[in-house]
């Protein structure tokens, strides 16, 4: 089994001057290779803090957090694709998908040959000398996508990515996304609010407390493995789920 | 271009706009010297004490023949803009030092505010004494009335680049120099300029009143010589002098403006 993410009973306290808040409890799981793990919970409870751990931008205050067998500050395996797509406005779109690549002092011409594919490949053609303020909110968030991509990451993190967008492009780019990941071979975790979402792109789903965090249930939906987002949406069990993970985020007693 | 009716109305109506407000633009400037000279001419006002346009243009040919007003326009504003280069190019790098190191930031930051309090005029005896009187005390006079509100604004700049930006870069683990030089710099840009229009004016502020102390040459020294031999011509020709030439610097500044922010995408 290749296990790309391990958390093993990480626990995390953030300290302030006035008080120190316990954020993450007991937090136990693993995302194997090429799968989807979502991550749903109450807004503040602590999901963007387990990206956090698994990109190395933070450390647990105990337990062990591994990414392809190693502390992720000692490893450079994790793209991370945020809420809003932060694209420089300076810069134009090929500045901005080569920005990590400069960063993490890359060779820039196969970076950009690679870039180049990937922005035919995904409908994007002709825009990499365009500025990120002439394209539209569902562009914008693929050409950030594509500057993680690029890197060549073995894990995506996806924290909210759609919530900026609108109603329609947001369907739009879920399905696109979903594509895209699954077309990559991608380990990804994904965190939302939106239960539907969840749904619509998840292998596994993890039902997460209020502060501090705990994985209250993880639920299986690989069922849906291989189907794309615009389909589940229509099928049967779809609702089933939702109901499952609605009530598990409801049932606050146990 | 083939427009609507309507649009070519409305079209019209916004160039009649436009040429109405530069018109009375101009207009402003023409009353104020026109009722100048006529008050002076009528003997409402004694022109003894307020001049007039007509004596001051005299005066301004009388000045120019004898190379005078190009000698002392030239000196103000090599001061001037020397004390413009070095406060903007020394409170940006003294801003990026406080940015960097955070500690040292939060030291300093009272004893800058209240540095930026302080009514600098007040220590021009002291800056005399310490550096003498001539070009050098005109130029640490102009440096300190413009430094230190360069560090603050500049500072306050690069603290409020947009938290979801440094997530990212912190997110591709960029080290602290690429931070610097890929997002904060440019980032601040607007807010730069903006600076840098400030310290246009405070740049002349300080050379003037550094002028006034040394009293050796340049347009503050004219008008501190014409207002002692009361001979109010040079007084208020050198006033309307460095009006021309603070106007022309700073619409330098604002040209640059424009063609920087059109390099880099911000909207002005």
């Amino acid at each position: 089994m290749d296990e790309l993410i391990v958390f093993d009973k990480v626990y995390l306290t953030y300290h302030t001057k006035e008080s120190e808040t316990p954020v993450l409890s007991d937090i136990n799981f693993t995302v194997s290779k090429g799968e989807l793990m979502g991550l749903v919970g109450p807004s503040g409870c602590g999901k963007t803090t387990i990206l956090s751990l698994i990109s190395g931008i933070i450390a647990p205050t105990s337990g062990s957090v591994l990414t392809g067998g190693s502390p992720p500050q000692k490893c450079d395996i994790s793209g991370y694709m945020l809420q809003k797509d932060e694209l420089l406005p300076w810069r134009t779109n090929m500045g901005n998908i080569l920005l990590g690549a400069e960063i993490k002092k890359l060779d820039r011409q196969k970076t950009k040959q690679k870039a180049i594919q990937l922005l035919k490949k995904y409908d994007l053609e002709g825009v990499e000398k365009h500025y990120p303020s002439q394209l539209s909110g569902g562009m914008r968030q693929r050409i950030a996508l594509i500057r993680t991509l690029v890197l060549a990451p073995q894990i995506i993190l996806l924290d909210e990515p759609f919530s900026a967008l609108d109603f329609q492009t947001r369907l739009q780019v879920v399905g696109d996304v979903y594509n895209m990941l699954k077309s990559e071979e991608m380990t990804a975790v994904f965190v939302t609010h939106d239960i539907n979402e969840a749904i619509s792109m998840c292998d596994r789903v993890a039902v997460l407390s209020s502060k501090p965090c705990r994985i209250k249930k993880i639920i299986d939906i690989s069922e849906f493995n291989g189907i794309p987002p615009s389909e589940r949406r229509v099928n049967k069990r779809f609702v089933e789920i939702y109901d499952d993970i609605l009530t598990t985020m409801q049932n606050d007693g146990e | 271009m083939n427009y609507s009716k309507e649009h070519t109305r409305y079209l019209k109506r916004l160039r009649g706009k436009k040429v109405t407000i530069t018109l009375g633009r101009i207009a402003v400037v023409l009353v104020f010297f026109g009722l100048w000279e006529a008050l002076t001419a009528l003997g409402v006002l004694d022109s003894f004490i307020t001049s007039s346009p007509s004596r001051m243009a005299v005066k301004l040919a009388e000045l120019f023949s004898t190379g005078d007003l190009l000698y002392h326009m030239g000196v103000t504003l090599a001061e001037t803009v020397l004390s413009f280069i070095l406060a903007t190019g020394a409170g940006m790098l003294i801003a990026i030092i406080l940015w960097w190191f955070e500690t040292a930031r939060k030291i300093l930051e009272p004893h800058l505010v209240i540095l930026n309090a302080l009514p600098k005029i007040a220590l021009g005896p002291v800056i005399i004494i310490w550096v003498g009187a001539g070009t050098s005390a005109i130029i640490v006079m102009a440096l300190l009335i413009s430094l230190i509100i360069t560090i603050i604004n500049t500072l306050q700049g690069f603290l409020s680049v947009d938290e979801g930006k440094l997530r990212l870069f912190k997110t591709m683990k960029a080290s602290k120099l690429q931070t610097l030089v890929k997002l904060v710099l440019p980032a601040s840009i607007p807010n730069i300029i903006s600076v840098l229009k400030v310290n246009v004016g405070l740049c002349w502020v300080g050379t003037i009143m550094g002028e006034y102390l040394v009293s050796k040459a340049g347009l503050g020294y004219l008008i501190i010589y014409g207002g002692t031999v009361f001979d109010l011509d040079i007084v208020m020709t050198a006033t309307v002098v460095l009006c021309v030439l603070a106007a022309i610097m700073y619409y330098t500044v604002v040209v640059a403006e424009k063609l920087i922010s059109k390099k880099f995408k911000f909207d002005v």
